[in-house]
């Protein structure tokens, strides 16, 4: 205890939070949900380019941001429950990329929106309307771990094809994320692709289970490739990629795995939209309001908390 | 921006710091820079990490520019925070410490002092990253035969069991000739 902490004023058993910022053994104070990255990171406070639409570029960030976010949420469900500590581990590490990608992705997204909401406030402040992933994100695995590897392999697949077309991105923020997003994707899309593998071309019951999976997934497949206004402004002006342009490349990877795991391609009818809208407009299933509930709920009792 | 007055009290917090200078007394940043360790693998040092990349001197205010390993790597907020506070203690008065991106770091980047106290310390230090080749990225279906040395033994008789390690930035292997499990940097 180093008495550096004065804004702490009385003791108060029932504040956790009170012991824990007594014991900081850093100059600064951490706000218990991140560390804010704004103020430190020299690419996310860089100008928006020039003829880009400032909202539409914070629209993009956050549908990026979001889609790791939640994703990553859900990855963290496996934490103490995948059937062997290497893949608890492979799934953590898996999530905690994604956490990285997505608070940076937030924190531009803040930037260039202006309005003072930081990575935080993007993450624990917003309702299910406001957020924008993709539907495939907000998914829970149920603890089954042939749904984890379907939807990882979808997911992996899909966003490694996108980012590795944002290398060359005019916002410096989302050329930054891809470079290192790319390396890390290619890890995360391998490990799901030989899983993949063992488990299709493994025994009965694994190959039934991991068809099984792929069909429950496959109706969340079609919603990746399908472009947003947003989208289509910012590929004119040199920022985004467009996701019906990866759908090839994504599909090649996909017929690679699955024919050497002897699966069959599902066909299956894609989740629909209501008046054109999806997860990109905000309109979600109801299970991202079970992860908001979770994620959320200990920024949301303890405000402005520090440690 | 750090005042004297909290300049006083990082001194109290770094206990086991390696740099005893005392405040006011503006050592060469470059070189306190250089000592700072890196959190999670504390036989290296940033500099042989590779992710320091830049310190700027302009009278009592030092501009440290470090890249993160990985997107997520938890490692980057206690770096920050140690650069600060040794850098404070070795009298600058106003530390920042920025965090940049592009261009993405490499573990070609580690340094060849880095390597060898890798090997020392049970890490099999990276082998060289693979170049990027033109078109779509390729599935590796079956980890690629690296010939990765046995920090214990010596023998290149080894196998990965998990990408994923305790770190970000680390793979498993087994070693096939003294049967002992091993960290491996994997290549990025």
């Amino acid at each position: 205890m180093n008495g550096h902490h004065t804004g702490v004023e009385e003791h108060d058993a029932t504040n956790a939070y009170q012991s824990l910022s007594q014991t900081t053994g850093h100059d600064d104070p951490r706000w218990a949900f991140g560390t804010g990255v704004e103020d430190v990171q020299a690419e996310i406070t860089s100008p928006v380019p020039d003829g880009v639409d400032a909202e539409d570029l914070a629209a993009y960030c956050q549908m990026l941001g979001d889609d790791a976010l939640i994703y990553s949420h859900r990855l963290c469900e496996w934490v103490s429950n995948a059937p062997e500590l290497e893949e608890d581990v492979a799934l953590a590490n898996i999530a905690l990329d994604l956490l990285g990608q997505a608070r940076v992705l937030l924190a531009r997204a803040g930037h260039a929106e202006g309005a003072g909401r930081d990575e935080e406030v993007l993450a624990y402040a917003r309702t299910e309307a406001q957020f924008r992933n993709v539907g495939l994100a907000e998914l829970g695995d149920e603890l089954d771990f042939a749904h984890a590897i379907a939807r990882l392999l979808v997911f992996s697949s899909w966003r490694l094809a996108l980012l590795d077309r944002l290398l060359g991105s005019a916002d410096p923020v989302i050329a930054a994320v891809a470079g290192k997003g790319v390396k890390e994707l290619t890890y995360h899309r391998d490990y799901a692709a030989r899983w993949t593998l063992r488990l299709g071309d493994g025994t009965d019951e694994s190959h039934h289970r991991m068809q099984a999976a792929l069909d429950t997934v496959w109706p969340y497949v079609e919603e990746l490739f399908r472009s947003t206004d947003e989208e289509h402004r910012l590929v004119a002006a040199g920022v985004a990629a467009d996701p019906a342009q990866t759908r090839a490349e994504f599909d090649a990877v996909l017929g690679e795995v699955l024919a050497k795991a002897t699966l069959t391609r599902p066909d299956r009818q894609p989740i629909g939209t209501i008046a054109g809208r999806g997860g990109r407009q905000g309109l979600h299933t109801e299970k991202l309001g079970h992860v908001l509930a979770e994620m959320q709920s200990l920024a949301r009792q303890h405000p402005g908390a520090r440690w | 921006m750090v005042t004297a007055g909290e300049a006083a009290d990082a001194r109290e917090v770094v206990g086991a710091d390696e740099v005893v200078v005392g405040a006011g007394e503006a050592a060469d940043a470059r070189g306190v820079v250089a000592l700072v360790v890196d959190p999670e693998m504390p036989m290296l040092t940033l500099d042989d990490l590779g992710v320091v990349r830049g310190v700027l001197v302009d009278g009592d205010t030092v501009t440290v520019t470090i890249t993160p390993t990985y997107s997520g790597c938890p490692a980057i907020d206690v770096m920050r925070d140690d650069l600060r506070a040794t850098l404070t203690q070795a009298g600058y008065q106003h530390v920042d410490v920025r965090t940049v991106f592009s261009p993405p770091w490499s573990t070609d980047w580690i340094s060849e002092n880095g390597r060898r106290k890798l090997a020392e310390a049970g890490i099999a230090p990276p082998g060289r990253a693979r170049p990027r080749v033109t078109g779509p990225i390729p599935l590796t279906l079956t980890p690629p035969p690296a010939v990765v040395r046995c920090p214990h033994c010596g023998s290149t008789g080894t196998e990965e069991f998990s990408r994923f390690g305790p770190t970000a930035c680390t793979a498993l292997r087994r070693c096939r000739s003294c049967r002992e499990p091993f960290e491996h940097m994997k290549e990025i």
